[in-house]
């Protein structure tokens, strides 16, 4: 307990000292809207629950904090491309093609003409939707059919599991170039579709043994004993105490999608031209890499600095939320 | 011997002494199946974890079920407050069969029975406050107390002692003692007639058990609420209940007032277990007790011995205690209301046996005084 006050002491004070400690206002705006935070009118100051303490951890890490900081500035230029660059990634010029860095261009050219810096940072925004929403997808569809089939268990719950073992069995990539292969749409939505598909099973799997693990705690038989309905039993007292892990792996899984989405791309089944992707822009550099690396390496960089702050990001969550670790 | 019955079980609990009956058990059972085979899972045998308990609470009564791990106490618990489904017998509560009502049945009953877990800290959602804990059976029930759900809560955080103040804590913040204190808070929100008490105390320090279980006195004193006491711990159940009921391998072997039980016991397993519990002899002028040491484990209740249940650690078995159940009767020299399931019954003293019951061979080796009688 003491340490609690002590610390928004720090970032209140910090606030007070002027406009330079930004982030110590933003932090201690943030720490007001975790769950429990403003509930605690207690004399002994704010009470601790395991999400303000996951907090508490996240701030001083610094795994936690880069990765934020990349990830953050993602979703900016996501938003907002035109924010950093001024031109549109589709006006190429052929004259130009492979060219290197050069005045208003800084990452060259491609074979198309195109200009590599602004279709980078066009492509993020791609990568971040896809990541995003087949996270999404996959973590509520995932965690809802596997989390009910934990606590009802009987028939349903053997034949989600091996429903779920028959899913693991699909090949990613190949499973992904049959399937894709025959969609005609060229739009993020078939990917994000195949994600679920394929996403669902891991997810749903982590949910329905930490739902299991959940059932078994006394407060659930004291719910049960006080004469609470299902729905009750489940969002009070199940999926508040077994959701952790299934944010740890949702928030690793984001970064493999996205550099799923690159090799659906890359391998002509993804997103096709004239959608803007990093996969698309590494698999056209690729056939004459020898000549303008550049336009091979900077979405690739950029594809790889983004899949990791994904996972550093996951991990640094799992790291927090983990009691055993703590 | 068998002239020694002279009641049938049935009319036992129509005991002077026991008030108007609250909860009427007979002949409860739950067995849990057990599935194998391949590749179709079969039904292979089943853990009969309660096979026939009968039992009465009396209102505003405190009844003390104990036993050895494993016997049954916790699963008949959890019967009776219906977390679990019985697999026969019946359950009458204040002249209502609840046996198999359905949650929607049960609701009226939910809040006049309520239960007290053995762990206090698993039995405490570490996500709520100290406050939403204590309010949710008000919130279930749809119970609008005067003055609103949270005065009330202060009220019973006062009543188990612990700080009104502490509405918004988080159960990680307390001790177990004073987790259990919450635990109790909870079990009373909604004024019951009846709590079924799970080891509520054998999760806790010594020093604090005395606090829970005088603090659980004070409520059943004050409130009138009757109560299951379920304890392996006998110093506990002696000082905590009127009446207490003895179980062994899913069945009640003995039951009775507290001096019945604890002074005049007939069942020799009640025997053994009274000779357990250590006993301080201050003034050293107390007589001997009888000291009754048992060998093995209780059997398990997968294929339980037929028969009486005990035979295979009794020293007075005999062959008819194989062949034949004895049933849970009242045997003449016992009181009224104490009954026995035995064929060859104690004498009701637990003073003046000539010598030790040692059944472990080796054990009487070790000692070297040949006592016994196998």
């Amino acid at each position: 307990m003491p340490e609690q006050p002590n610390d928004q002491e720090g970032a209140i004070a910090g606030t007070g000292a002027g406009g330079a400690m930004d982030l110590g206002a933003s932090e201690a705006e943030t720490l007001e809207k975790t769950p429990y935070g403003p509930e605690g009118t207690g004399p002994a100051g704010k009470p601790r629950s395991l999400w303000s303490d996951a907090w508490r951890d996240l701030r001083r890490n610094p795994v936690f904090i880069i990765s934020g900081l990349i990830i953050l500035f993602l979703v900016f230029i996501s938003l907002w491309p035109s924010a950093i660059t001024w031109e549109s990634p589709l006006q190429c010029d052929l004259a130009k093609a492979q060219e290197g860095s050069q005045p208003g261009h800084p990452f060259g050219f491609d074979g198309q003409g195109c200009d590599v810096y602004t279709r980078t940072v066009y492509g993020a925004r791609t990568s971040v939707a896809v990541g995003v929403l087949a996270t999404l997808g996959v973590g509520l569809f995932g965690s809802a059919l596997g989390g009910l089939a934990g606590f009802f268990g009987g028939g349903w719950d053997s034949l989600l599991s091996r429903l779920t073992d028959i899913f693991f069995a699909i090949p990613v990539v190949l499973g992904g170039l049959v399937l894709l292969s025959v969609v005609t749409s060229n739009t993020i939505w078939p990917v994000i579709g195949f994600m679920v598909l394929l996403g669902w099973p891991q997810i749903s799997r982590i949910a329905r043994g930490s739902v299991i693990t959940a059932k078994q705690n006394d407060y659930v038989h004291a719910a049960s004993a006080l004469g609470a309905g299902h729905s009750r039993i489940l969002l009070r007292h199940i999926a508040p105490n077994a959701v952790a892990p299934v944010i740890v792996v949702a928030t690793i899984a984001l970064g493999t999608y996205i550099a799923l989405e690159a090799t659906l791309s890359y391998l002509g089944v993804g997103l096709k031209p004239p959608r803007v992707s990093w996969g698309i822009d590494i698999s056209a550099a690729s056939p004459y890499v020898r000549n303008a690396p550049h336009a091979l390496l900077w979405p690739s960089g950029a594809l790889a600095v983004t899949v990791l702050a994904f996972i550093m990001l996951g991990d640094a969550v799992r790291d927090a939320l983990d009691p055993k670790l703590r | 011997m068998s002239d020694n019955l002279t009641l049938p079980a049935q009319q036992g609990p129509a005991d002077t002494t026991t008030p108007e009956t609250l909860l009427e058990v007979e002949g409860l059972t739950k067995h849990f199946p057990i599935y194998g085979g391949f590749p179709i899972k079969r039904k292979v045998g089943a853990v009969q974890a309660v096979d026939g308990v009968d039992l009465t609470v009396g209102v505003g009564e405190s009844v003390g079920l104990v036993g050895e791990s494993g016997c049954g106490k916790s699963t008949t618990g959890r019967l009776i407050t219906r977390l679990m489904e019985p697999t026969a017998g019946r359950i009458t509560y204040a002249g209502q069969d609840i046996t198999h009502a359905s949650r929607k049945q049960l609701a009226p009953v939910r809040s006049e029975i309520q239960m007290i877990f053995q762990d206090p800290y698993s039995s405490l959602n570490p996500r709520q406050t100290v406050g939403s804990i204590i309010k949710a059976p008000m919130e279930v029930n749809g119970i609008e107390p005067a003055g609103g759900r949270e005065k009330k809560v202060r009220e019973l955080l006062e009543l188990v002692g612990l700080n009104p103040e502490h509405y918004n804590r988080f159960p990680h913040e307390f001790s177990g003692g004073q987790r259990q204190r919450i635990g109790v808070a909870r079990a009373l929100a909604l004024e019951p007639k009846l709590i079924v008490a799970d080891e509520p105390v054998s999760a806790l320090d010594v020093s604090i058990q005395a606090q829970v279980v005088n603090l659980l006195q004070e409520v059943q004193k004050e409130l009138g609420i009757a109560f299951l006491f379920i304890a392996h711990d006998l110093a506990v159940v002696r000082h905590f209940s009127q009446r207490v009921a003895v179980m062994y391998l899913g069945k009640v072997v003995e039951v009775g007032d507290r001096d019945s039980i604890y002074n005049h016991p007939r069942h020799p397993y009640t025997h053994a277990l009274l000779s357990a519990v250590p006993e301080i002899d201050l003034d050293g002028e107390g007589e001997a007790r009888e000291r009754i040491r048992l060998t093995g484990d209780v059997p398990s209740p997968i294929s339980p011995p037929s028969g009486c249940r005990f035979r295979t650690r009794c020293w007075k078995a005999q062959d008819k205690c194989a062949s034949e159940e004895p049933p849970l009767v009242k045997l003449s020299g016992s009181r009224e209301g104490h009954l026995t399931a035995c064929h060859f019954p104690e004498e009701p003293t637990l003073q003046g046996r000539a010598q030790d019951v040692v059944m472990d061979p080796a054990l009487k080796a070790l000692e070297g005084d040949g006592a016994g009688k196998d």
